[in-house]
């Protein structure tokens, strides 16, 4: 196990930057998730920790040894990635075994390393079989397998459960997070899947066109976002913004939304805002500012409500169960203490 | 008017009922697809073929005279030492093509597996001599290595080699043969081993890199036992090229003509001049059928052994 140092790093292609400056520290034994939108960079990171990219400028560090010119069996990483690329002509054994052999380790220990590997994935009975022959959810666990009979410092998952169907994602999110407890080895684990961010990581990073926005544990992310950006990405369904001004110590939005400032908010009168929402904190009722129904879409524990209000949409989940029709003239509330209020030029939070 | 919609559409159409299923006309439509090449196959190579097998069985004079011989021609064939000399002739010129090619073709598409500009140019260079009549490439390579004037000849005669005479010496004919050959297939090959090199994912060498693969380990662990199917291919047409294709035939008839001392005398050529040289259509017809026989026979092992080119993990 070991910590990773990622210190002002660029990635340069030609003339385009698509990595700007990143700085990132990952204590030993930690499961970072790095997330963002398709593009921003994340698997291009990952990849240059790996070794599988070339690092443009800055360094990344491993147990503090600067692996910039290592190669990536050099580096003692193990990584899992988007489509498993186990090797189809290999068996489930062979393809554990596969890094062993090149390592020249014996026979035998290559066996109990394998069958070590197997049991802790409930992969015994599969061992004989080629990954043509296993489910998803099987060839899956097969990569974890590969990864982990090397006893790598450092696990990389590069989006391992995008090719899966939701029920065995949520399986398989909480297999790698029961393996993570039990091995304690730091984890790099790259998804666009928020969902999976907030639910296996110690912390999150987040990030956009190539920059970290924000780095932080899930529940900072989600209660204290620094900016839009990572306000409108963390949560789901994502948060309402809604455009305003300070007035008068309140928020003012044309779309007749008036609340207090929330305590510690300290913005000169007129200054132009945008208030974020999350839809679980909006109040449907006979006070507020007027809206529409647009769309009802329930889902047994709670109904997601889309509203429209001055042309501008916004959700809210209810989660008592109430008759409410599309077309119907509601009222919506803000808890005011919920808000979270960015400036409307910079997306900062205030 | 809305009357007759109505009536059209709720009544049976006449039309509708005889309609095939989806099914069935996708397969017709197939059929058909096929259909020009299975006729030109059945009509150019099927019947011949037929033919071949039949005339073996007869003593053919080429000038209308039909006898039936029976097994006449095949016990010929067995006491001909001539054809005992080319059938060894055909085996050590397969021998040393198929692997020659296997080899040439791989290399060159490892070596421009690359999408670039100047790979481009490299993979058009290589595939060049495809673009070109093969006589007129076996006519090329006879004046090139004629002995003493010959470029070649005069190339390596600062080496003590300049003496030798590529196509008139039994020693050396086959090698020449083969060497044209091979200059001349090689990049047919190259394309069929870049497809397969582009059907490998990338993401095993990236996996494999990890694993602690170099270069060599990655080729040998990964590039190799995905490119089976492509390998397959390769040495089964390499094969058929090599035993009954027209390459073997036309440089054999331009260059050497079989000689010297029938050193380089294949079956195919072999069977050519029985026909042609001494009319003797129906041996030649048994020689034929043999060959036939013979490659039916190597086809069928290799595609049991590999199920047909496909492999236990597929």
């Amino acid at each position: 196990m070991s910590a990773v140092d990622i210190d002002d790093v660029v990635k340069t292609y030609g003339a385009m930057q698509v990595i700007h400056g990143v700085d990132l520290s990952i204590a030993d034994g930690e499961f970072v998730v790095l997330v963002g939108p398709s593009g921003c960079g994340k698997s291009t990171l990952l990849r240059m920790v790996a070794g599988l990219e070339d690092i443009s400028g800055g360094t990344i560090s491993i147990g503090g040894t600067v692996v910039n010119e290592l190669a990536p069996k050099e580096r003692n990483i193990a990584m899992v990635f988007q489509n498993y690329a186990l090797y189809p002509h290999m068996t489930v054994a062979q393809n554990m075994a596969f890094s062993l052999r090149l390592n020249r380790v014996g026979r035998e220990e290559i066996r109990q390393k394998v069958e070590r590997a197997a049991d802790i994935l409930g992969l015994g009975a599969l061992l004989d079989r080629y990954p043509a022959q296993l489910s998803g959810g099987q060839r899956q666990r097969v990569a974890m397998g590969r990864a982990i009979v090397r006893n790598p410092e450092v696990f990389l998952f590069d989006e391992p459960l995008s090719n899966l169907d939701a029920k065995l994602r949520v399986q398989m999110r909480a297999e790698i997070g029961e393996l993570h407890q039990r091995l304690r080895t730091t984890t790099i684990y790259v998804t666009h899947d928020q969902i999976e961010a907030m639910t296996m990581a110690d912390r999150i990073v987040v990030m956009n066109a190539g920059r970290v926005e924000q780095v932080g544990s899930p529940l900072e992310l989600y209660d204290r976002p620094r900016n839009l950006f990572v306000a409108g990405f963390i949560g789901s369904p994502a948060m309402n913004f809604i455009p305003g001004r300070i007035v008068e110590r309140q928020f003012r939005s044309p779309l007749g939304v008036v609340a207090p400032l929330p305590r510690g908010i300290n913005a000169a009168e007129g200054t132009e805002v945008v208030c974020g929402i999350r839809p679980d904190q909006i109040t449907l009722g006979d006070e507020g500012a007027p809206a529409e129904v647009s769309v009802v879409e329930p889902t047994g524990a709670e109904t997601l409500v889309v509203l429209r209000a001055g042309g501008v949409p916004i959700q809210a989940v209810l989660r008592d169960r109430r008759q409410i029709r599309p077309g119907e003239a509601v009222s919506f509330r803000l808890e005011p203490e919920a808000m979270h209020l960015f400036d409307a030029g910079t997306g900062v939070r205030l | 008017m809305t009357l007759q919609q109505t009536d059209t559409a709720a009544g049976p159409r006449p039309a509708a009922r005889r309609r095939l299923s989806f099914r069935t006309r996708e397969k017709i439509a197939g059929y058909l697809f096929v259909l020009p090449d299975a006729l030109g196959l059945l009509v150019f190579v099927g019947l011949p073929m037929l033919l071949a097998l039949g005339l073996g069985f007869f003593e053919v004079d080429g000038f209308g005279g039909y006898r039936f011989a029976g097994l006449a021609n095949y016990r010929r064939m067995w006491a001909d030492p001539l054809f005992w000399q080319s059938l060894g002739a055909t085996l050590l010129y397969a021998a040393m093509l198929v692997p020659s090619l296997y080899v040439s073709g791989l290399g060159l598409a490892l070596l421009v597996e690359r999408t670039n500009a100047w790979n481009g140019v490299l993979r058009a260079i290589f595939f060049l001599p495809q673009m070109v009549s093969l006589v007129v490439v076996a006519l090329i390579w006879k004046m090139l290595t004629v002995e003493k004037i010959g470029a070649i000849s005069r190339a390596l005669s600062p080496l003590g080699l300049g003496g030798i005479s590529f196509l008139g010496n039994p020693d050396w004919a086959m090698f020449a043969v083969v060497f044209v050959s091979v200059w001349f297939l090689m990049g047919f090959y190259m394309l069929i081993f870049l497809g397969g090199l582009q059907d490998i994912p990338k993401e095993y060498y990236e996996a494999a890199r990890i694993d602690g693969a170099g270069p060599l380990s990655s080729f040998w662990f990964i590039t190799l036992p995905l490119l089976r199917p492509t390998s397959f291919f390769v040495l089964l047409v390499s094969l058929v090229t090599a035993v009954a294709g027209g390459a073997a035939f036309d440089l054999i008839y331009v260059m050497t003509k079989g000689g010297p001392a029938n050193s380089t005398s294949l079956l195919i050529f072999y069977a050519y001049q029985q026909a042609f040289q001494y009319n003797s259509f129906g041996y030649a017809g048994a020689i034929a059928s043999i060959l036939v026989a013979v490659l039916l026979l190597v086809t069928l092992v290799m595609f049991l052994l590999t199920r047909g080119g496909r492999f236990q993990y597929e």
